[in-house]
């Protein structure tokens, strides 16, 4: 596929997909590029991705201690307003939740496991929310990637329009959509969901060890300086490698690897800027979609340059 | 002195004057036992909260305002006979029960930011900024339920974490102020704080100069009302009463 269409292809049975949407605090602000880049490639492949009314901030971190439930209300509350979108027919028999974020995503869906695994925890949590209905344990949290692999790559391929012809791109996943297995969407030793879907877009996948590793995460708040030597290893291997930018789905990840190369630089004077995509501006790329979907003002090593090297942007 | 006064002051003392001042004891036939910071009280059944204490002799300098629920001054929590949970409402609104046991909370020591709202930028990071602690919010919605104007206030306290600046305004429009969330929120978030700053921020970045108010201003700086103006300034004391008293006023 690598010639450039002009037609949108009819993607068979996959038009008007509605499903619930959750976007997290993060996706409204610092991570407005992500959102905006995937709802509009959600659409063009034909799915809907409808916020939930009324949700609540996840709970951020999911709370590994035994007795404190308290810290998964919040989590819970979000999968009853997917019910109540099932009551009110704004979605039809439709008990997947759809996440961008991979922190939202692994606080929901870890959470989702917890409750349904224990049906004691359950009714205490149901309990203190008594002015809501009760959660029945039938939300299915997933990512967007995971809801594209469903969809299958090949449909993605025949929606691309302008193939990512010889951008080499070095996928990144860090944890959270990978750790702990039982909740994981990939090997979480060897994970190419990513991988498959640069490939449908036409680009170069470059395959680096350092794509499962943590990139620091909130130690970015307080220890500047090791999140940067994290960042300077993943980022530096990927370019000895040969790729000409990262994607990731995780804002915090993007944060570490694309902001901390500020402070990357100042300790390394061998340092290369390299630009973080979200795979899904990368995707509004390919199905070239309006501009404004891009989002690239957020990013802080500015991607534009490589892209129109490519030809792939004016 | 008397006849001076204007007949909207003389309607404002009168709606100060507790409910039950000159009433016989003899003429009640139902009373019920309330109980006031612990210590029992008998009063007639049927009064509110705030007149049921002043009837058992508390005279109110702060904690009461409007007596209409709108100003937020009289914020009480109380339990009921035989109920474990706490429950809050503004005492000129509440009716007293038999076997209530109650306190009045006419303030809450809750923190107040200090901001220019023309130097911050319009964005979430203004609530962390000034109120960090919003992101602490667990979403246990104990806020909502000590309310007494029923609003959702865990939802416009999200609706700020993630700087949705309409919704906040649009959810927290009508709250008094009273500080009860507050002082049930185990998270220690300053509710209606939060909101206000938000409202101001809507209201100075968000929601645009109304059309009817750009024009006034145009009208007002193209001197519209400076004849009128002028005549009132003239006005003597007495004119002026005669003006005030019989101008048009708002339909009740
Ligand atoms: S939001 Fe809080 S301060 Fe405002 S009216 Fe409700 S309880 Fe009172
Ligand atoms: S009481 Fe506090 S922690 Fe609970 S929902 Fe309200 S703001 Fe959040
Ligand atoms: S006195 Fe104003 S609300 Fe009760």
């Amino acid at each position: 596929m690598t010639t450039t269409k002009t037609e949108t292809p009819k993607l068979t049975g996959t038009e008007n997909i509605k499903i619930p949407y959750y976007p997290g605090c993060t996706l409204k602000t610092t991570a407005k590029n992500f959102e905006n880049s995937a709802v509009a490639a959600a659409r063009a492949l034909g799915i809907e991705l409808l916020e939930i009314p009324r949700w609540n901030c996840c709970g951020t971190v999911f709370s590994l201690t035994d007795d404190d439930l308290i810290h998964h209300v919040a989590s819970v509350r979000n999968f009853i307003r997917v019910q109540e979108m099932n009551d009110y027919g704004l979605v039809k028999n439709e008990n997947r939740l759809v996440t961008l974020c991979a922190m939202c995503f692994n606080t929901l869906k870890s959470t989702n496991l917890r409750v349904k695994n224990n049906a004691e925890d359950l009714k205490k949590i149901n309990d203190l929310m008594y002015r809501e209905e009760n959660y029945g344990g039938k939300v299915e949290v997933l990512h967007f990637l995971e809801l594209l692999k469903s969809l299958g790559f090949e449909k993605i391929r025949d929606r691309v329009k302008k193939p990512l012809k010889g951008l080499k791109i070095a996928p990144y996943y860090g944890c959270m959509i990978l750790r702990p297995q039982e909740i994981g969407i990939d090997d979480p030793e060897d994970p190419t969901i990513q991988r498959d879907l640069l490939l449908s877009l036409g680009a170069d996948s470059v395959d680096t060890p350092y794509k499962r590793v943590c990139c620091g995460s909130y130690q970015t708040v307080k220890e500047k300086n090791i999140v940067a030597e994290l960042a300077y290893d993943i980022l530096s291997h990927a370019r000895k490698e040969g790729a000409e930018a990262m994607a990731t789905v995780c804002p915090l990840c993007a944060f570490n690897l694309d902001h901390r190369q500020k402070e990357v630089k100042a300790s390394h004077s061998d340092f290369e800027e390299i630009p973080v995509f979200y795979v899904t501006q990368l995707m509004a790329i390919a199905f070239a979609l309006e501009n404004e979907c891009y989002g690239f003002d957020q990013n802080y090593v500015d991607p534009r340059p490589l892209l129109a090297s490519k030809s792939l942007i004016k | 002195m008397q006849e001076n006064r204007s007949p909207i002051m003389d309607r404002i003392a009168e709606a100060n004057k507790a409910a039950t001042t000159g009433i016989d004891a003899k003429d009640i036939k139902d009373w019920i036992t309330i109980y006031i910071m612990g210590k029992a009280y008998t009063v007639p059944a049927d009064l509110t909260i705030l007149t049921a204490m002043e009837y058992a002799g508390y005279k109110f300098v702060r904690g009461v305002g409007c007596r209409q629920g709108f100003c937020g001054a009289c914020a009480t929590v109380f339990r009921k006979k035989g109920d474990y949970k706490l429950q809050t409402g503004m005492a000129c609104q509440t009716r007293a029960e038999d076997g209530m046991y109650l306190v009045q909370i006419p303030f809450s020591p809750a923190e107040k930011a200090e901001y220019d709202i023309t130097k911050e930028p319009y964005e979430a990071s203004v609530f962390i900024k000034y109120y960090p602690e919003v992101t602490r919010c667990v979403s246990c919605n104990t806020c909502t339920k000590a309310c007494p104007q029923d609003l959702e206030v865990m939802d416009y306290i999200q609706a700020a974490i993630r700087g949705a600046f309409d919704s906040l305004s649009e959810v927290s429009f009508d709250c008094i102020q009273c500080g009860l969330c507050a002082i049930r929120c185990p998270a220690e978030i300053v509710q209606y704080n939060v909101a206000q700053l938000g409202r101001r921020m809507y209201g100075r970045y968000g929601q645009g100069v109304p059309e009817h108010l750009r024009k006034r201003v145009k009208e007002i700086a193209e001197g519209k009302f400076k004849q009128d103006m002028e005549k009132i300034i003239k006005c003597s004391t007495e004119e002026l009463r005669k003006i005030y008293t019989e101008r048009e006023k708002e339909p009740e």
